[in-house]
């Protein structure tokens, strides 16, 4: 007879391996099968809480669904937060949970792309009739492509812009930014000006470049693009954080921090849209935080010696290759955001196709905007770069901030610390 | 002389053969029905055991032994080339660093502050029940919410700085410094919860019977010699539990480094879990996480074995 205590290391044992089994998620998972007996259930994660926006997509995927009954039965849009949405994403994949389709950050991108995580959509836009490909800006979809291959659809290009409070401005007795602007003098200096004369003036908080708050450093790419500055080289090898223009620009924000005092310093709290900061750099999306509280204007981003650059945050719609159902995936994307919907879409997302990019296209969506801002809105669209991104993107995200900290205090000096920074990302950027 | 049979060991004496045979076979039985009725009670515990701690123990070593990119699918046997990689990671050096300065910081003072409130709470004084409720209520707060909230305390120009302005007093901008940070996050982690040491402290306080003390007293000692030669030990098996715990729950510390400080500035905060955590759910590099894994369960086994095992040289009963 066995004995019960061998039993119980022997159930034991097989206890964890089981377990072991059911925890590896690793290797192996190729992908699902392509051709399923029936209708398939596709998830999408998406990082909107937006009721408008899911109404929106629900509406589009029931149209399809009822146009496709044999390919798909549901179409599931799950929101996941977007502080922890990629973390999310990357989790559920490891866990071989991985959704079939899912937006993706800009700055994530190459890393997707070069990873081999998503699935090549060149081939199903081909072959989808009347998708009309060439309508896209080529400039939104460099960040998606390698190899020749399309790998997420650049279906937001949202545009940074200036937004003033021009009842600070006005009280302050400052000069009017759009007027500046008419006059060729909407410049890096002319905002910092305005904003300290309007913080002697009222208190409160001058520019804020909304979200950057000393850690999420790419967001100042708003700011270095007037200097010509840019992080890493073009193809992502070299570190350009040691460049003049470079430190001329972290110099130029330095000084309007603790010296000017026209934008907050490090912890401290300052919100645009409680109406006691005069300006603010971020997204049209954000405008509707607006209460009509006080009076705004928008501007595009102001001009730095180099000249003006206009800046776009992007989000990506790609199948994961690990979808159960790519081709299905893949097929539904290609209706999401074709020629017809992507109307529907730009309501609330500023499309990349050239043909929906005018002011008509965006009014439904932007009721708070005037004809002229949303003209503002196109404009800075045209020719904008996206904010830095890059195939480490995550590893190099943590090293930048934990390097730029030290520029942080009232006596660092952007010549010392920004070449340093290259010291620490030089094998970052290598791979 | 008589010769008597000796039965062996277990058997009753004096029985014939045939009905000692049934009988053993009916305990046989019985201790059978025992045995599997005992392990039917502890399955749950033991399958739970199994599944959510041994399990993912031998998962993670396992895990250590791979490179796995989740993004590229690929999960790679590389031997101890995790392990190898530690060695040359001066990023994980330096949160080793930090580790073992916020660890040093919350034990010492934890242990320090609480036992004090311990001791003062446990004289006979008005208003003690209400200071034990406040000092204990941290406790059962929400840890993501009292981060938070210390998070605005601790911000450059409000909370504790604002106060500080009106006796005249810059405050330094607390998260921004790689000190003050650091000091930040040891006083929160510390305020959060040294009500639950100071009431287990409270309770062994209240188990030292006042003849000893009193004896002691009648002996000529001194309030300080009492405390130290005869409440420290009698109380020294809940120090023994309190500097376990203690030093485990520092050495896991993560949601408050997350919420308040994100690791920085620089890496001065960055403990070994908030970097276990990058390198697996930011960086993706789930095998090199999981070697991390390993050596933090390596620290944290030794550093309570080394305290189970000199318990005997200070806690009162295990000499």
């Amino acid at each position: 007879m066995r004995h019960p205590r061998s039993t119980l290391l022997a159930g034991l044992a097989a206890a964890s391996a089981l377990t072991l089994a059911a925890c590896s998620g690793g290797g192996g998972d190729s992908g699902g099968d392509d051709t399923p007996d029936g209708p398939v259930d596709l998830r999408m994660t998406v990082w909107t809480a937006s009721e408008d926006h899911l109404e929106l997509f629900n509406d589009i995927a029931d149209t399809y669904i009822a146009d496709h009954p044999d390919e798909v039965s549901s179409v599931t849009f799950e929101t996941v937060p977007f502080d922890d949405y990629t973390t999310t994403l990357t989790t559920q994949i490891a866990g071989g949970n991985a959704p079939d389709l899912a937006w993706i950050f800009e700055s994530n991108g190459p890393e997707f792309v070069a990873s081999g995580a998503l699935m090549d959509l060149g081939p199903t836009f081909e072959a989808t009739s009347g998708y009309d490909l060439e309508d896209v800006d080529p400039a939104t979809l460099e960040l998606w492509q390698s190899d020749g291959g399309l790998y997420a659809y650049p279906f937001s290009n949202s545009p940074f812009v200036m937004f003033v409070n021009t009842d600070r401005v006005s009280e302050s007795g400052q000069d009017n930014p759009a007027d500046l602007l008419a006059d060729g003098e909407w410049t890096y200096d002319a905002a910092r000006d305005i904003s300290a004369g309007s913080v002697d003036e009222l208190g409160g908080a001058g520019l804020v470049v909304r979200d950057f708050d000393y850690q999420i450093w790419s967001n100042l790419a708003t700011v270095w693009g007037g200097w010509d500055a840019e992080p890493w080289s073009a193809d992502g090898s070299t570190c350009e954080f040691g460049s003049q223009e470079m430190i001329d620009a972290l110099s130029w924000y330095h000084d309007a921090v603790f010296e000017d005092g026209a934008i907050p310093g490090p912890g401290t709290s300052a919100d645009f849209f409680a109406g006691d900061t005069t300006m603010t750099i971020t997204q049209i999306s954000r405008a509707s935080s607006l209460d009509g509280s006080f009076e705004w204007d928008i501007v595009p981003l102001p001009a730095g010696p180099a000249g003006q650059q206009n800046v776009v945050g992007q989000a990506g719609l790609g199948v994961l290759a690990n979808s159960e159902h790519p081709e299905a995936a893949a097929n539904f994307l290609a209706y999401f955001t074709n020629p017809e919907n992507s109307e529907s879409l730009a309501l609330y997302f500023p499309p990349p196709r050239t043909s929906l990019l005018n002011p008509e296209t965006l009014a439904e969506g932007n009721p708070l905007f005037s004809q002229d801002q949303l003209q503002t809105v196109v404009d800075s669209i045209t020719g904008a770069t996206t904010k830095p991104a890059h195939p480490n993107f995550a590893q190099l995200d943590t090293a930048v901030r934990s390097a730029l900290d030290p520029l942080w205090t009232a006596d660092a000096d952007a010549a010392s610390v920004a070449p340093a920074v290259c010291t620490d990302i030089e094998s970052l950027l290598q791979g | 002389m008589t010769t008597a049979t000796t039965a062996p060991s277990g058997r009753r004496p004096g029985r014939p053969e045939g009905q000692r045979r049934p009988e053993r076979q009916r305990q046989s039985t019985w201790r059978r029905r025992d045995a599997a009725t005992g392990y039917a009670f502890v399955a749950p515990a033991v399958i739970g055991a199994i599944a959510f701690v041994v399990g993912p123990l031998i998962a993670v070593a396992w895990y250590s032994l791979h490179e796995w990119n989740v993004l590229a699918n690929t999960f790679t046997f590389v031997g101890a080339d995790n392990y190898q990689a530690m060695l040359d990671d001066p990023a994980l050096h330096d949160s080793l660093l930090a580790s073992l300065w916020f660890s040093l910081g919350v034990v010492v003072l934890n242990l320090t502050l609480s036992l004090g409130l311990a001791i003062l709470l446990n004289q006979k004084l008005p208003g003690t029940t209400f200071f034990r409720v406040l000092f204990f209520s941290p406790v059962v707060v929400s840890l993501v919410a009292w981060t938070i909230v210390w998070g605005f305390l601790l911000q450059a120009d409000n909370g504790i700085n604002a106060f500080l302005s009106t006796l005249g007093i810059t405050g330094p901008n607390w998260l921004r410094g790689s000190v003050t940070a650091m000091i930040s996050v040891i006083v929160v982690q510390v305020f959060k919860n040294v009500g639950l040491n100071m009431i287990l402290f409270l309770a062994a306080l209240q188990g030292v019977p006042e003849e000893i003390q009193e004896a002691a007293r009648l002996d000529g000692a001194g309030a300080l010699r009492r405390f130290w030669s005869v409440v420290l030990p009698m109380i020294s098996p809940t120090v023994l539990l309190v500097a376990i715990l203690t030093v485990v729950g520092s050495l896991e510390t993560f949601a408050l480094i997350d919420v308040l400080t994100d690791g920085g500035p620089g890496t001065s905060t960055t403990v070994l879990v908030f970097y276990l955590y990058r390198q697996a759910f930011e960086f993706n590099q789930f095998g090199y996480a999981s070697a991390i894994s390993v050596l933090l369960f390596v620290i944290v086994l030794v550093l309570t074995l080394l305290q189970w095992q000199t318990r005997k040289k200070w806690v009162f009963h295990e000499a």
